[in-house]
């Protein structure tokens, strides 16, 4: 995920690099704004992972967990990586869809 | 929601709020939050065995996040992390059948409580001197701290490490990202340090690790955080595995907490590049003192948080 903040609201390192401070404050504004907007878009998509996804895969992870414990083990350390991977790539693509708008 | 792997009902939203919170302090300081993840899911029910496991696949997902971000910011050292994550194990490993000597003696949990009280309170005790003795020392950038300006992070204790440094055992590894010259073995050693209190005392030991790499190995912070983090994917990686097979991972659990994980992490890790070294370091100061006062709970209640 691209915060916005990360790159373009970095504080002044010294007085010549210094931005007026109305700036500062607009950039800021747009970051949060960005940041909560795509916190509220995040949520939904998480909700919906949460009922769809889970509730198809919770019954077969638990055969597995029963009936193949190593096949287990491996499976769960590739879910929560591959999670990892996707869900960063989707917020750092909402994100970027998000300021590319607001620019 | 029902997790029948566990045959736990717990809120997802609960687990996604404690996983935004360890991942935004796992993000900033290189640590797993196993602390706070332990307590919290026992707090909702999970037995003690589901909650250790679950914990470490949770902790996998979220430190990917922030090692990612990190090295985004060249925060990692990967040959470090590498060569780390061999001792570490190996520690674990170790420490696991210390639990075990100690349950066979009938002693186990007196003994791992006074050890790790008396680990945590050194630590923060230790951490607090330093990081102000050097604020008071340094005068530190007040403005972002990136890359080659992270390198030049002072420390009261440089004398200290830098005569660990010259001890010249050979193999020597050079460590061109974070700027070092030292010993495998002094690595090596480090790492298994941190996997004997993992495998002891539980968790990811992250607040022994981290610091151990700043003050020992003489990384900077910037570069212990991220570094810490990457050997934290190969570590409970290897825990989750080991846990799984013994039927104490409900993967759809730390899916769940992953969540809220996934956002938290890469909001500390970004917000490491506006803090020194020496501020991260005193910052994270509460965090053992927190693993201290659980524990200290634990003996006087006889209930286990």
């Amino acid at each position: 995920m691209e915060f916005a903040f990360s790159h373009d609201c970095r504080r002044p390192s010294g007085g010549r690099e210094a931005k007026p401070l109305e700036q500062m404050k607009k950039e800021t504004i747009k970051t949060l704004r960005a940041f909560l907007i795509e916190l509220a878009i995040y949520a939904v998509l998480v909700v919906a992972y949460f009922f769809l996804v889970l509730h198809f895969l919770g019954e077969w992870l638990h055969q597995l967990e029963t009936r193949h414990r190593y096949t287990y083990g491996g499976v769960a350390i590739l879910l929560i990586i591959g999670q990892a991977v996707v869900l960063e790539n989707v917020t750092t693509l909402l994100l970027r869809l998000l300021r590319g708008r607001s620019e | 929601m029902f997790f029948p792997i566990s045959g736990a009902h717990i809120s997802p939203i609960y687990l996604a709020i404690v996983g935004f919170v360890i991942g935004i302090l796992g993000g900033f300081f290189g640590v797993g939050g196993s602390f706070i993840a332990g307590p919290a899911l026992r707090a909702v029910g999970l037995d003690w065995n589901f909650a250790v496991g679950t914990d470490l696949a949770h902790i996998v997902g979220k430190s990917v996040v922030a090692a990612k971000r990190h090295r985004a910011l060249g925060n990692v050292d990967l040959k470090l992390g590498l060569i780390m994550a061999f001792g570490t194990i190996g520690g674990a490993e170790v420490g696991a059948q210390l639990i075990q000597m100690l349950k066979r003696a009938g002693n186990v949990n007196l003994v791992v409580s006074i050890v790790s009280i008396a680990v945590y309170l050194s630590i923060s005790t230790f951490m607090i001197w330093e990081s102000r003795k050097t604020l008071a020392q340094a005068r530190l950038p007040s403005g972002t701290v990136k890359g080659a300006k992270a390198k030049h992070d002072p420390s009261a204790f440089k004398h200290v490490t830098s005569a660990i440094q010259r001890l010249k055992i050979a193999p020597m590894i050079t460590l061109p990202a974070s700027g070092v010259t030292i010993s495998l073995w002094v690595i090596v050693l480090v790492a298994f340090v941190g996997g004997l209190f993992s495998g002891f005392l539980g968790g990811g030991a992250g607040y022994i690790r981290m610091p151990s790499m700043v003050y020992v190995l003489g990384i900077p912070t910037h570069l212990a955080v991220g570094t810490d983090l990457f050997e934290i994917i190969i570590s409970a990686s290897y825990g989750t595995f080991t846990h799984a097979i013994k039927g104490n991972v409900d993967i759809l659990i730390a899916l769940v907490m992953h969540t809220g994980a996934a956002i938290g992490a890469q909001i500390g890790a970004i917000s490491t590049q506006y803090f020194t070294g020496p501020k991260i370091r005193l910052a994270f100061v509460p965090l053992p003192l927190i693993g201290a006062a659980i524990v200290i709970y634990t003996l006087m209640t006889g209930h286990k948080l």
